[in-house]
Formats: structure tokens, C-alpha cells, sequence
């Protein structure tokens, strides 16, 4: 086989209209019903309609017995390019690349990306325990911890293989929650004091209480275009630089110390023409902050084991000198189901249009994003990521 | 280590007794014969007949050379424990009530791949760790990781307990004393620690050899109990139904002779009676009272023994007709495990050959010893199997039975010939 | 027919009192042990069909089955070889005439208490009627030894060489059906014969000898204290099955008062 093409850049093609239906901790509303509400907010914001959005990807868990396509006579769409992205926390940066290659090649002009779930009391536990088939034979039986006894086991290995400490994960959390409080949709509201981080109660040792996520519900979403479509509804947007993803990555690690960002770093770069250094701003899928250190690794922000320092030597906040997860992440905005795969992305899009609902970043150009998702076994099958720049905008 | 398991405390006299839940049960079509391989004590995973990968989680598809020849293989014990953690919460109520429970990740030796497991609390992280597979209280096939050697109350282990049937400090219902089957298998279970032996005595007007003997056990009360007597099972449910953690059945009626040799069904009437009637009786008067019991504490309920000729599988046409009263009871067996499926009962069938007692006594060797089986099914109980086979005899026909049950019935067929 | 009302008026007023001699069905009630190569006479078995509740809202009912031997019960004629091929020889076709006859009660209670394996011989037979007057034709000469006050193992009282309780020999069965002409011989074992019959000459001789010459058997009797040497009248009906070699049965004795 001869030697890859090299990717194609995604010029001409813009995000725009980033929208968060506001989280809730359980709903009794359907996945349908969040879903549908983030489709009327990026009409409504881009004022499009049906008519105007032939392109319609969606991500979720909680939509069973439906589909996207169930969705589209749902909502009345007719869209001529559909997709449905069941990769969780990496379906936002996926169901961007998929809807920006539509858009480049014209076999769409307007797509719809969402992300979202619904929370009833018990749906968590019933998603866990029918998460998939590798899980069902083989890790919730033992347990029944759901990811967090996954998470537990190669964050251990981690710890020891890098001598990473519950203060280096604290620190992430303890900053994050600083940017949720300025954050209108967080579900956390209060203050997190490291101390507080270090004397929680123990949910799967090495991981406690602060480490992980609430599930919750919500949606996510925003459009995919051309720049020229954008100008043309007035929208403020983003180009996309560069964006990769990656599956099943390293199958014969023991455990899970990287994720497939690695494997397509050089090019990741070099399409963006940017270094790391550069970056404004970096959203990493956090469902656990022993993922996000693994991020800022695997994505070159450092060497691998090294973000220990990053994390040490950096004020990771909004105003800080290494802005990270700006929302407040999953951790303290919560868990909706595939929309955690949306909300970095859809607050980067919010800050690099200078459209941010809490703190700003001051001068942000250029945002990383990065997804990571699906803990098939026993670790996650799915990375992704993209770097964003600020656009135009006739606002 | 862990600490030696005390005998439980007498039952709380108002607290509510527990009600069993199951650990998660769903599983693959294919994860499903790692449950099998399980259920009787073998650790298999699907080895690649094309390229020799060991396949972990159980798959149809080698994730190497994309073959579908993969086949169920005996894999070795030995492994290393990469990563443990202690969980502190669950989604499940039968792990909820069990916390902290300590899983890990483990590689297995050579090429194996890395499995999650249960882990025995003597375990150290990062050391090495012998695997094995066994059921949990679903009836679902688990791994779980001991020590490398062998510490102290290393059965005590509360995970372990789950998955075993150990006989310590449990209460058991041996249901056919008069035998020397039913001695040996009293004799075995205090031996093991039983807290105590319920012996089931049929018509007590009718003495027996060993009576003496088997009195003097210490720990040991007579049962009054006649399986074919509907009133008496009842009455004995009444009595010691919920003190009855195992049940051990080894009531047989074992005659020669197949349909056409003899004349009338009243010995074929007595063999269903016994064999299968008898149980069915049990299981209706003790069953849900067990099954209600399976959660309770350190001497809850935790099995139902089945003492079955091996003939049960496939006939033997010189006792053919007690061989369909073992196949009807086997069918039973099937039957009530399906109905303790999760409540922590677990139905242990122990096949057997033909016994060394005056009805094998024209048959040439080998026999099975009562002592033996008795041994066997302690040993099945320690060790939380739910099929084991006693005797060369047992385990040859079930070695061929498992290969081929067409061909194990002709071959059967032609010893008859040769008779 | 002033006799039977004068009967019946006695009976009503408790002058001809009713003597239960049946044990009760029972299925921890010992049965005749063979050894197990041998077919085995079935003890009685109960399996309740419904008992108001969702199988019979109304009504408590339930099946039972048993061996035409279990408990009290009833010997007919063909139930041994030696009867076989009399006429009229099964419980629904004997002469239901013979189902009430008087009887007499020969107390070897003492001599039965110090021996498990007293043998009654004719010499004990004739013994008895110089105090009590001959058995009388047609009647039911009963055996009493009080073995239905044991209970359980003393009562079947098996050892290694088999059962021990008392019965007759050969000469004292002779003596009844020749002399005598009793319609059958009553017990309180589990047999007409002694526990070790089968080691007499001829073998179980009660059986061999009384169902030969078309006579019945009773056993597993019990109550027979309260009876009379003479005087009772025994009413033993057995079930009327068809072909039957005996029959389980209710058997009870009119005693004056």
C-alpha cells in the first residue's frame, strides 16, 4: 500500500452559533426533548430553518429505541446528509469533522450538531449496565462501579508510573470549579478548596468524590457551514485548523497510560501550522482529571508524564496562564451523557467569537480541543481533537 | 491477612433478614460459555486456532487475524495484578451491600491478555496472582485473583465466600442418612466445619447399619424425613427449613434392569419417587425457603447438592430405568437452578459412577467410594462449583458426553450387547 | 327382625359398645420389609390436591396411594399361592358374609412380652378354650400379644436375621381351620405369620395354610385388650377392589356391655 494522502485542510468551512440548553440534574424530559430544544436555539440563533438545515448529526445515549433518523420525523427535518455519532466524549470533535467534510464537499450546507441525554433517576445505572457487550462480560460484573472503578485502575497505574499525586488531579478540579462559578449552567455552584478536594470520601481508590463527574441532563450543539453562509446570516464563527481522531489505539498497552491523539500528533500540528505554545486556550475531555493530564501529554503540551508539572507550575483557570476547560468542564458543569462530548468545544467556539457566558479569555485566538470517549473494556476506544481559530465576524 | 471468619451470631430476633440481590447477570451469547467452562471449574478463554491469540472479553472475532476459529482453551492461573482498586460504591445493590470490594486488573502470564477480576484481599498490588473462574451468585461466570501462596483464612475472604459454598460454619441437611453415602457425606461436612449436621432418616422403625456410629457424630440431629412422603418433607421444612444452609441430597434408588426386562412400573414408580419426586418435594417445601435465605449472613444459604449418576446424561441400558429417573432428575436440577438464579443458592450436581454399595456389588471395578464422593462434594462446596464429576467412571462419560452425546449413547448401546 | 333394631338400639345407647381396631393410615406406619430385590409393599402416601386455596377455593381434598397390605388390613385368599385358584378368592368377589363374624380373643399377651418370637402352638390353642369353651365355627379366632402398644423399630423389631415377632406354627393353623373352621385368624404384626415364619415348616405356615383352605387374614390389629375372650362381633369390610389380595380397611368389634 503506498504512503497516505495527506489531509486536506478544512478552509472555507466554519462553526458558528454555539448552544447549551441549560443543564439539570435529572429530567424528567426525554433525550428527544433536549435535543429538540438545543435544534430550536441554533435555528433560532443562526435563524434557520428546517428548510435552511439539510445536514443533522446527532450524539446520545439516551435516545433508545431511536435514532437520528427517528429524530428527523421527530423534528420535521429532511436533511440529504445525516449521521449518528455514538462515541460520547469524543463525539463533538467527530461529529465536526464528519458535518465540515460534508459541508467542503457539498453534500450539505447547514449542519445541525448536537449532543445531549436526558436523566431520569435510574437511567444511569441502566446505561451502565448495558453499556456494551466487552463491559457487560467482562467489567460490570465486577462491581458494578460503572466507569469509575475503570478510571480507578489505570489512574493507579498512572500514579505509580509517573508519580503524578492526588494534589496534581485536585489541582485541575480546584480550578475548574473556580471557572464554573462564573459559568451560568454549571450545576456546581460552590466553592472547592484543595483541602476539601484531598478530604473527600473515597468513591474507588485513588479516585474520590471531586474526581468524578455528576450525570446529569443536557444538550450541546452548534452548526457547521460555510464562511460564506456565516457572513451571510450575520454569524460570528471559528475556522477549524486541523482535527484528527483516532480508535482503539494501542491495543496491546496493559493498561491505558496514552490515546490515539499520539499517534496522529505531527500532523495534527503541522496542518494547524501552530505549536502548542500558541494555544489560547485547551479543552480536554475530563471525565476523570487523571485524563486530562493524559491529554496535555498525548497532545504535546509536554512530555509524556510531565503534566504533573504543567498542573503544578500553571494557574489552569480562566485568567490563568494555562486557561483549561473554561466552562468549568464536566466536572463541575456536569455529565449530560454525549453533550460532555460537546461542551468543550461548544465553549471554546463561545470564547474564540468573544461570545463566552462566564469569564472570558483574554485574547483568545486559538482554542485545542479534545474528546475522548468509550470505555469499552477497559479503556477508552475513542480520541479526537481539533484546534480552533477565531474568525471573521460581520456580527 | 484476613481474619479467621467467626462463627456467625444466632439470628437477630426482630432485624429483617436481607433480602438477595444478584450481581449483574446479562451476559453475551458467547460470554456465556466462559460461564459454562465456569461452572464447573476451568478457566478457559477463546484461544485463535489461526494465530494462537488469547482473546479477552469473549468475543466471535480474533482481534489479530480477524478469524472466527476461536475455541474455549485452558488457560494457566498465574498472573500479575497491575492495578488494583478498593470501591467504595456501586450501582448495584448486591455490591452496595458488600463494600468496600476490591477489583484489579491483572495480566495473565506468557501472551495472555489482561483480564478484570475480583481480588482477594491478601493480594498485593503489583504482585503475582493465581486466577480462576468460578460462578457468582447470578450463576455468571467471574474470574477471581488469590494470593500467589496460599495465606492464612485465605477461604475467609469475604469475595471469596461469594463464590464459594464453603461448608464452614454452615448448617447442612444431609437427606438420606440410612447410607453409607449419606455417613460419609455427615462425616465430610463436619470435617469441613459444618456448624452442624442434619441427618435425614427415613422410616425410623426400619434400623440401618451405622446407626450407632453415625449418632455418636458429634453436632449431628437426627431429621426425620421420607422424601416420598409429602406430610413429612413439609413437616421437616417446619421444623429446620430455615436453619438448612446446604442441602445435600443423596437419597438414590439404584435397580438393575430396563423397560422390557422387567414386568411392572413399581420399581420404576419407586426409582421416579426417590430420584426425582423426592427432590421435587424438597425443592417445593425447602427451595423457597432458601432461596429467601441466600443473603443471610456469614451461614446464609448457600447451596443445593444433587448427588446424580453420571448415567443421568446418557442411559445406560442395563440400569436403563434408574437411568431415566436420574435423567428426569438432572432435568430438575436445570430447572431449579434456573429458579435460584440470583439468589445466592447455587444448585451443585455431582456426578458419580456406579457406587462401591450392595447395588453396584456384581459390577467390576472401578467404583466410586461414598467416602469419595463425599469428598468430591465438599471439595465442589469449598470450592463453589456447581458440576463436578467423582470417579474415572463420571469423569470418562462426561468427557464423552461433552465431546458427543450421539455417539456416547451408541457405545452405550453396544456395552449393553456385550452384557 | 327384632334383633337387629334391639342391635341398633344397644349400639345407639352405648350397651353394645364399638371397639376401633384399625390403626390409623399413616405414612410413618411400618410396612413389611423384603429384602430390596424383591418387589416392597408401598407404605401409605398422601399428596393433597387442594386445600382451599387457589387449586379447590372450597374444598381440602387429596390423593393417596398404598399397597392392598398397608396398615390394618385385610388378607384374601388369593393373596398367597396356595389360594390361587380358589373361587371367589379376592376381596370383590368373597362372600361379604365373612366381612362380620364373632371372634375370639386369645390372650398370649404375658407369654409374647417375655418372648419376641412365642410361637402359638395348638397345645396353647386348646389350652385356652379349657377356660374359655371352643372357638366356634365361622368365627374369627384373634391373636392377642399387645404388639400393637410398640411402636417404630420395637414394633417391625428387625434385627440382622430378619423380623422377631410371635405368630403361629403350622400346627396351631391347622388346628383352627380343621377343628375349628374359623373364617381367619387375626394379629397385631405386621403378619399372620411370626417375625422368623419363613424359617417354619412349611414356610409362613398362617398364610400358607389359612388362604390354601380359602380363610382370611387380619393384622396390624389393635385394641384387642378391650375385647372380650368371646362375645365380640367383628365387622372387616374391605375395599372392593377388583382382583384385590387384600385391602386396607377399617375394622371395628361390637362388645357388650
Amino acid at each position: 500500500m503506498g504512503a497516505s494522502r495527506k489531509r486536506q485542510s478544512y478552509d472555507g468551512v466554519v462553526l458558528a452559533a454555539p448552544v447549551t440548553v441549560p443543564y439539570r440534574r435529572y429530567s424528567k424530559d426525554s433525550a428527544h426533548w433536549w435535543i429538540g430544544r438545543a435544534l430550536k436555539m441554533l435555528g433560532d440563533a443562526a435563524r434557520l430553518g428546517a428548510a435552511d438545515i439539510d445536514g443533522f448529526v446527532v450524539s446520545s445515549f439516551s435516545l433508545a429505541p431511536d435514532t437520528a433518523i427517528g429524530l428527523t420525523q421527530h423534528f420535521g427535518l429532511s436533511p440529504r446528509w445525516l449521521d449518528h455519532i455514538p462515541m460520547g466524549g469524543a463525539a463533538g470533535v467527530v461529529a465536526l469533522r464528519r458535518a465540515a467534510r460534508a459541508v467542503q464537499a457539498g453534500d450539505a450546507d447547514v449542519v445541525a450538531c448536537i449532543g445531549g441525554d436526558t436523566n431520569h433517576v435510574n437511567s444511569f445505572r441502566d446505561m451502565l449496565g448495558s453499556f456494551s457487550r466487552f463491559s457487560q462480560d467482562a467489567v460490570y460484573p465486577y462491581g458494578s462501579a460503572g466507569p469509575n472503578g475503570s478510571f480507578a485502575l489505570l489512574t493507579r497505574n498512572y500514579m505509580k508510573t509517573y508519580g503524578a499525586t492526588r494534589e496534581d488531579f485536585g489541582r485541575i478540579c480546584v480550578a475548574q470549579r473556580e471557572n464554573a462559578l462564573s459559568f451560568p449552567y454549571a450545576l456546581m455552584k460552590k466553592p472547592l478548596t484543595l483541602d476539601q478536594y484531598m478530604s473527600a470520601r473515597a468513591i474507588a481508590e485513588p479516585i474520590h468524590l471531586f474526581d468524578c463527574v455528576m450525570p446529569c441532563a443536557g444538550a450541546e450543539g452548534f452548526l457547521v457551514m460555510r464562511e460564506s453562509t456565516a457572513r451571510a446570516q450575520g454569524l460570528r464563527f471559528v475556522n477549524v485548523l486541523t482535527a484528527i481522531e483516532r480508535h482503539n489505539a494501542f491495543p496491546d498497552d496493559m493498561i491505558q497510560y496514552r490515546g490515539g491523539w499520539t499517534l496522529d500528533i505531527d500532523e495534527f500540528w503541522s496542518m494547524a501550522g501552530v505549536a502548542p505554545g500558541d494555544i489560547d486556550l485547551l479543552q480536554t475531555y475530563d471525565d476523570y482529571p487523571v485524563i486530562s493530564l493524559m491529554q496535555i501529554e498525548d497532545l504535546g503540551f509536554c512530555a509524556k508524564g510531565e503534566a504533573k508539572h504543567i498542573v503544578r507550575t500553571h494557574k489552569l483557570t480562566v485568567d490563568g496562564t494555562f486557561p483549561h476547560n473554561t466552562s468549568g468542564g464536566q466536572l463541575s458543569v456536569g455529565q449530560a451523557g454525549a453533550a460532555g462530548g460537546f461542551l468543550g468545544l461548544v465553549d471554546a467556539i463561545r470564547q474564540l467569537t468573544g461570545a463566552a457566558l462566564g469569564a472570558q479569555v483574554k485574547n483568545a485566538n486559538l482554542a485545542a480541543v479534545s474528546g475522548f470517549g468509550m470505555i469499552n473494556y477497559d479503556r477508552g476506544l475513542c480520541t479526537g481533537a481539533a484546534i480552533l481559530a477565531s474568525g471573521g465576524s460581520d456580527g | 491477612m484476613v481474619d479467621a471468619l467467626r462463627p456467625p451470631p444466632k439470628k437477630h430476633p426482630t432485624r429483617r433478614s436481607p433480602v438477595a440481590t444478584p450481581p449483574p447477570a446479562p451476559r453475551s451469547r458467547t460470554g456465556i460459555f466462559f460461564t459454562a467452562y465456569a461452572a464447573r471449574g476451568e478457566f478457559r478463554l477463546q484461544k485463535c486456532e489461526a494465530c494462537g491469540a488469547v482473546a479477552y472479553p469473549p468475543r466471535d472475532i480474533c482481534a489479530k487475524c480477524w478469524s472466527s476459529d476461536l475455541v474455549w482453551t485452558p488457560i494457566a492461573p498465574e498472573g500479575a495484578l497491575v492495578a488494583e482498586t478498593m470501591l467504595h460504591t456501586s450501582t448495584t445493590p448486591y455490591f452496595r451491600d458488600r463494600l468496600p470490594w476490591r477489583i484489579g486488573a491483572i495480566k495473565l502470564a506468557g501472551d495472555g491478555p489482561v483480564v478484570v477480576a475480583h481480588v482477594h484481599a491478601d493480594a498485593s498490588d503489583g504482585g503475582d496472582v493465581r486466577v480462576f473462574a468460578r460462578t457468582d451468585k447470578s450463576g455468571q461466570g467471574v474470574l477471581y485473583a488469590l494470593p500467589e501462596k496460599d495465606t492464612e483464612n485465605m477461604a475467609d475472604d469475604h469475595a471469596l465466600r461469594e463464590i464459594t459454598c464453603d461448608p464452614k460454619h454452615r448448617r447442612i441437611l444431609v437427606t438420606d442418612a440410612r447410607t453409607p453415602l449419606g455417613a460419609a457425606m455427615a462425616k465430610a461436612a463436619l470435617e469441613a466445619g459444618a456448624a452442624k449436621v442434619f441427618l435425614g432418616v427415613a422410616q425410623k422403625w426400619k434400623p440401618f447399619d451405622g446407626q450407632e456410629a453415625l449418632l455418636s457424630l458429634p453436632n449431628t440431629e437426627i431429621a426425620p424425613l421420607d422424601m416420598a412422603d409429602a406430610d413429612s418433607v413439609t413437616e421437616l421444612a417446619a421444623s429446620i427449613g430455615s436453619k438448612v444452609d446446604i442441602l445435600i441430597n443423596t437419597a438414590q434408588f439404584v435397580r438393575p434392569g430396563s423397560a422390557m426386562n422387567r414386568r411392572d412400573l413399581v420399581t420404576a414408580r419407586d426409582e421416579m419417587e426417590v430420584n426425582y419426586f423426592g427432590p421435587l418435594r424438597l425443592l417445593q417445601a425447602l427451595g423457597p425457603i432458601m432461596r429467601a435465605r441466600g443473603a443471610d449472613g456469614a451461614n446464609s444459604a448457600a447451596a443445593w447438592v444433587n448427588c446424580l449418576s453420571v448415567f443421568a446424561l446418557s442411559n445406560r441400558p442395563a440400569f436403563g430405568l434408574t437411568s431415566a429417573s436420574q435423567a428426569a432428575a438432572l432435568s430438575l436440577s436445570q430447572s431449579a437452578r434456573a429458579e435460584f438464579a440470583g439468589s445466592g443458592v447455587k444448585v451443585v450436581n455431582a456426578f458419580h459412577g456406579p457406587l462401591d454399595d450392595e447395588w453396584a456389588q456384581p459390577l467390576p471395578p472401578p467404583k466410586v467410594a461414598p467416602e469419595k464422593l463425599a469428598s468430591d462434594v465438599v471439595g465442589a462446596l469449598r470450592k463453589g462449583l456447581e458440576d463436578v464429576c467423582s470417579g474415572d467412571i463420571a469423569k470418562d462419560i462426561y468427557e464423552r458426553w461433552r465431546e458427543n452425546p450421539a455417539v456416547l449413547e451408541r457405545e452405550l448401546a453396544l456395552t449393553n450387547l456385550a452384557d | 327382625m327384632s334383633l337387629l333394631k334391639d342391635l341398633g338400639e344397644a349400639v345407639t345407647s352405648g350397651s353394645v359398645k364399638i371397639v376401633d381396631l384399625s390403626h390409623t393410615l399413616d405414612p410413618d406406619f411400618p410396612v413389611l420389609v423384603l429384602p430390596p430385590e424383591f418387589g416392597q409393599c408401598q407404605p401409605f402416601r398422601i399428596e393433597e390436591v387442594s386445600r382451599y386455596d387457589e387449586r379447590g377455593p372450597a374444598w381440602y381434598w387429596r390423593n393417596f396411594s398404598c399397597n392392598e397390605h398397608t396398615g390394618t388390613h385385610f388378607d384374601a385368599p388369593v393373596h398367597w399361592v396356595t389360594g390361587k385358584d380358589l373361587p371367589n378368592s379376592s376381596v370383590d368377589t368373597i362372600d361379604p358374609s365373612g366381612f362380620v363374624r364373632s371372634a375370639c380373643v386369645m390372650d398370649f399377651s404375658k407369654e409374647a412380652a417375655g418372648d419376641a418370637d412365642f410361637v402359638l402352638t395348638a397345645e396353647h390353642i386348646k389350652s385356652w378354650e379349657t377356660q374359655h369353651g371352643e372357638i366356634a365355627a365361622g368365627s374369627w379366632a384373634l391373636f392377642r400379644t399387645d404388639w400393637s402398644k410398640r411402636t417404630h423399630a420395637e414394633y417391625l423389631n428387625l434385627k440382622e436375621d430378619g423380623a422377631h415377632s410371635p405368630g403361629p406354627d403350622a400346627g396351631a393353623i391347622r388346628y383352627l381351620i380343621e377343628t375349628r373352621n374359623v373364617v381367619g385368624f387375626g394379629v397385631e404384626t405386621i403378619g399372620t405369620d411370626a417375625g422368623q415364619g419363613g424359617h417354619f415348616d412349611p414356610p409362613y405356615p398362617a398364610h400358607t395354610l389359612l388362604h390354601g383352605a380359602g380363610r382370611y387374614g387380619l393384622q396390624c390389629l389393635r385394641n384387642l385388650d378391650q375385647l372380650p375372650p368371646v362375645g365380640a362381633v367383628v365387622i372387616a369390610t374391605p375395599l372392593k377392589i377388583k382382583a384385590g389380595s387384600g385391602s386396607p380397611l377399617r375394622v371395628v368389634a361390637m362388645v357388650e356391655e
